[in-house]
């Protein structure tokens, strides 16, 4: 209970240096010195709970790769593993940052390898889809318990009292992840808003934001007329559930025919700009993104569309997507660093697991990779996180941690410090148990240890 | 202090019953001034006119939706409701409903799914019930419901049950129960049936209840997922590996001999009871089990006798609750004594009525749905915790999230689809099988889980969350979800071609959503809207060429959408 109300008082206090920020000099401020060690000062003044690192990120991007990506095919490439191993991609390109290669689907993410740093040694080893995305979301093994909420709904959570935008502030774009990554036991409020639609479709209809056929002018209309037309609602205006209700659909209405659905209005950007992210659907979906953080919405999520569970056509699908990822991430490292909001967001991108680093030639795969969480990669940027570097290794086959593992904790805990949430807060349970943010190594889960030597 | 606080109680309600009066004096609201129908209203009324309140009855109109929503979980159709109101029998006619609905196959679905909370029927998540085994555990409640078991036997059955999980339904209330300890079993068994947070116990009281379920058995089979809950008084499947011979254990491939794993290869079986076991009733007597008796059926024995003083209690409290919007002791699954009721002689009333009907819950039901205090107006609404505590007026309640859903399909004859993440089967729901009928909480939809469904996690009747959030209100007001189910309605396109008059059709409208006729001003407002040009037309004139003039499908739809947007259908009231 305590570690909560210190955490909700750090973030009024943040609020209140957002505000300032905002304000005259506010954001060359913000530009120049890095909002979050003034932030990490005020908070370390005052908050009596030791914040333990500064707090530099104010929103995170999480690029979900559903269904899992190759990692010796992408970001953490053994050209000399042979051709059991390496099938069809043998070709390795050189970064901007001297010793760091990645594999020939990514020339782009080459150019801005100095902007992230990539984690070789991720490992859980499980390797069902949804238990593994369970622990890649929550850092909690999945077992018989109340499921735990993801790290969308946590910042939903801890971020909301300081958030005053428009826009719920967890985004998923645009088909929600599945049933252990949304706000498990904190209650529907904590849901991830998923938009739906299409942002490469000529309008983005974001689901109960922007409708099909429906006019402006026939929104103000339809809203009027159930102005006049709820009757109960006039004779029973003082009862808190209904007006509970009406603030609910004041804050939809501001959605609908505000300045809300703006932010999902991709003709308000560069046809150019739009071209560089990519005409397709992850592409915009990388430049809605990059809009909803520069709103202050402090969890968005891509949910990568298509998936990587590629047991077979594993080439075909990946010589595909590969290219789009590789251009629409690539964009969004250089639009955010453009605008000087890289260093408070956070990036992260990674599978629940990585896939066998040696090709499964059998029918009925015929070439393709199966599930793999011994050894896998993750690219991480900004809020915090230097860029530039390489976390830990596999062995020279990728199929185990060589040195360094990095477990989900450890991953998720970074991610926490970097955004200020405590990760030892309770959550509110609904039966009243002790629930930690992430669980303690009293619990038994395997950590190595907080991404210290990035951030 | 308390003479004021009185004083502002009656200038507000006369307040409010005067705003009633001008803006729609007989569409909530009947003229009858209410008159206590038996004892049940004579001991609320009492308490009302303590506190000086004077309650309204609710109208016919308000009655029948009330009581379809209450009872059946379903919206009446625009047929039903003109039936009811106009059956000229006012004497008889809403006893007449309850007594019918009571009989409708949808009352099982409604509460089977009531109880599907309180008894957590999810195949996975937190708990692994399975789905073949939350399947016969529905069809098991379902049944019982159906054919008005009386709850004595009900609770009997599902305490001292032993058998299949896929065959005999009832063992799964063990199953359902998170970790199995005795002790979190009989945490459950007391929030479920002694409407008791075990939490608030002394811990001795805790462990002497957790002793009657020490001896609950769990046996897989060779069938995958299937498992035997049993009287296991020798402990035989605590010990790893020993199950019925030639079977292995559940999820475990047959282990080759040349690695036998460490527990196999000592079976160390827990230290067997030295001597009878003692046991400690809620009630705080120790009690000596016999060696050979199933300790489940000495504490069942004990639970549905007239002397456990919780276990009436506790059901007219939970069904008070459920059809009053909050309990005669609040909340109904927080009995304590430091939790007194608001009406602690009703609450005896509603006990001996129940035990004296041999626990008959559809007793219970007619009684207080035939209750004057049942049928009184939600408007005006008394707002102060007293009168609320007393029952002044019918609390609103949005629908649940099955319920909502069922009538927003009901109304435009449309469908949902529903499936579970599980890959098993009984994942195929047929497309018109309404939300409230669906057996496993694992079978869902993101609309279902939007609104609040509980998760059927801890059996609590909070988990089900009917707050209000904003992305409802986008979800009701302009997804395309509700949009396209407007606009393929074949009921409502039906309707706007039959070539009735714009008039008659609204009437239809509202009779099919609010379940009620409209009001001549409600008639007059629906006309005069236009969708394509509401917006710039506000003249008085033009309000009456549109009322005589045609009217276009899309603004009949906006109607259409703007009853569904409105209090009234959102909630119970």
């Amino acid at each position: 209970m305590n570690a909560n109300q210190n955490t909700q008082g750090g973030i009024s206090r943040r609020e209140t240096l957002q505000r300032g920020l905002y304000g005259a000099a506010g954001l060359m401020l913000a530009k120049g010195l890095g909002a979050g060690r003034v932030a990490a000062a005020a908070e370390a003044d005052q908050a009596p709970n030791p914040a333990p690192v500064k707090a530099k990120a104010k929103s995170v991007i999480q690029i979900f790769l559903w269904g899992g990506m190759s990692h010796n095919d992408t970001w953490d490439p053994k050209p000399d593993a042979g051709y059991e191993y390496l099938g069809e991609f043998s070709q390795v390109i050189n970064t901007n940052v001297p010793g760091i290669q990645l594999g020939g689907l990514f020339p782009e993410l080459a150019k801005q390898a100095d902007k992230f740093s990539l984690i070789r040694s991720m490992t859980h080893r499980n390797n069902g889809h949804e238990t593994a995305a369970y622990l890649m979301q929550t850092g909690h093994a999945p077992g018989e318990r109340l499921a735990y909420p993801s790290v969308g709904a946590v910042f939903s959570l801890f971020k909301s009292p300081g958030y005053q935008g428009l826009i719920p502030p967890y985004v998923v774009l645009t088909r929600p992840q599945g049933r252990f990554s949304e706000e498990g036991f904190l209650g529907p409020k904590f849901k991830p808003f998923a938009t739906g639609g299409d942002p490469s479709a000529p309008r983005f209809e974001v689901e109960g934001v922007v409708a099909r056929s429906i006019t402006d002018d026939r929104q103000k209309a339809r809203r009027e007329l159930l102005g006049k037309m709820d009757t109960l609602n006039q004779l029973l205006a003082d009862s808190p559930d209904l007006t509970a209700a009406e603030e609910a659909k004041n804050q939809a209405y501001e959605l609908i025919l505000g300045a809300g659905k703006e932010v999902f209005d991709l003709s308000k950007e560069k046809s150019e700009l739009r071209d560089r992210y990519g005409r397709h659907t992850f592409g915009q979906e990388c430049l809605v993104a990059r809009r909803l953080v520069e709103t202050g919405v402090p969890y968005v999520v891509i949910n990568y569309p298509g998936g990587w569970d590629t047991h077979s056509n594993h080439f075909t699908t990946m010589r595909r997507q590969c290219p789009q990822l590789d251009q629409g991430l690539a964009m969004l490292l250089q639009d955010l660093s453009d605008r000087g909001l890289l260093d408070s967001t956070i990036v992260w991108c990674c599978g629940e697991f990585g896939r066998g680093p040696k090709v499964d030639w059998q029918p009925p795969w015929n070439g393709g990779r199966n599930h793999y969480g011994n050894v896998f990669s993750v690219l991480v940027a900004g809020g915090g996180f230097k860029g530039g570097c390489v976390v830990g290794s596999s062995d020279d086959k990728a199929t185990e941690v060589k040195d360094r593992p990095v477990y989900p904790v450890d991953l998720l805990g970074s991610i926490y410090q970097l955004a200020g949430i405590d990760a030892n807060a309770k959550l509110p349970h609904p039966m009243g148990l002790d629930a930690r943010v992430l669980p303690s190594a009293a619990e038994g889960v395997k950590s190595a240890g907080l991404l210290t030597e990035i951030m | 202090m308390k003479l004021v606080f009185t004083c502002a109680v009656i200038l507000l309600s006369v307040a409010n019953t005067g705003a009633a009066a001008e803006v729609a004096p007989n569409v909530f609201q009947s003229s009858v001034p209410p008159q206590p129908a038996g004892k049940l209203d004579r001991l609320v009324f009492a308490k009302l006119s303590s506190l000086n309140i004077q309650p309204v009855l609710c109208s016919d109109a308000v009655f029948v939706r009330r009581a379809y929503l209450d009872v059946i979980g379903t919206l009446p159709t625009a047929d039903e409701v003109r039936a009811f109101l106009d059956d000229a029998d006012t004497e008889n006619k809403r006893r007449a409903l309850i007594d019918r609905l009571l009989e409708r196959s949808e009352y099982a679905d409604y509460w089977a799914m009531k109880w599907g909370d309180i008894l957590r029927i999810k195949a996975e998540f937190p708990v692994n019930l399975w789905p073949n085994a939350a399947q016969a555990y529905h069809r098991w409640i379902r049944a019982s419901i159906a054919e008005n078991k009386p709850y004595d036997k009900f609770v009997r059955e599902l305490l001292t049950s032993s058998g299949s999980n896929f065959r005999v339904g009832p063992v799964n209330f063990y199953r359902a129960v998170q970790s199995k300890t005795p002790e979190t079993v009989a945490s459950a068994v007391a929030l479920a049936f002694l409407g008791s947070r075990t939490d608030s116990w002394p811990e001795d009281r805790r462990n002497g209840m957790a002793v009657f379920f020490s001896q609950v058995g769990y046996k897989p089979t060779s069938e995958w997922k299937e498992e035997f809950v049993f009287w296991d008084p020798l402990q035989a499947t605590k010990v790893p590996g020993n199950t019925v011979p030639g079977r292995d254990a559940i999820g475990t491939a047959p282990k080759p001999p040349a690695e036998p794993s460490a527990t196999a290869a000592e079976p160390t079986p827990p230290p067997a009871p030295s001597g009878p076991l003692t046991a400690v009733l809620p009630d705080g007597t120790k009690i000596e089990l016999p060696p050979s008796r199933d300790p489940r059926e000495v504490f069942a024995d004990w639970l549905i006798t007239a002397e456990n003083p919780w276990f009436a209690r506790s059901i007219v409290n939970r069904v008070w609750a459920w059809l009053l919007g909050r309990g005669i002791i609040h909340e109904p699954d927080d009995l304590r004594d430091d939790n007194p009721p608001s009406n602690p002689e009703l609450l005896a009333f509603l006990e001996k009525e129940f035990v004296s009907h041999g626990y008959d819950l559809k007793h219970l039901y007619r009684l207080i749905l035939n209750s004057s205090t049942y049928q009184l107006a939600s408007v005006p609404r008394f707002s102060d915790r007293q009168a609320q505590a007393n029952f002044a007026s019918y609390p609103l309640r949005r629908l649940d999230a099955e319920v909502l859903i069922d009538a927003v399909n009901k109304i435009t004859g449309t469908s949902d689809l529903y499936t579970s993440p599980i890959p098993e089967p009984f994942t195929n729901i047929p497309r018109d099988m309404p939300a409230i009928a669906i057996a496993d909480g694992s079978i869902t939809s993101p609309f279902l889980a939007l609104f609040g469904r509980s998760a059927r996690a801890t059996g609590m009747e909070n988990e089900r969350d009917n707050k209000p959030v904003p992305a409802q209100a986008l979800h009701m007001l302009n997804s395309s979800h509700i949009q396209l189910k407007l606009e393929q309605s074949p009921k409502l396109k039906a309707l706007y071609e039959s070539g009735r008059k714009p008039q008659a059709i609204v009437e239809e409208l509202y009779l099919t959503i609010l379940s009620r006729r409209p009001t001549d001003d409600e008639v007059k407002t629906a006309m005069a809207y236009s969708a394509a040009g509401a917006a710039s037309n506000t003249g008085r004139s033009g309000k009456q060429s549109k009322a005589s003039g045609s009217k276009r499908r899309e603004d009949f739809l906006d109607v259409a959408w703007a009853l569904i947007n409105s209090s009234e259908f959102l909630y119970r009231h």
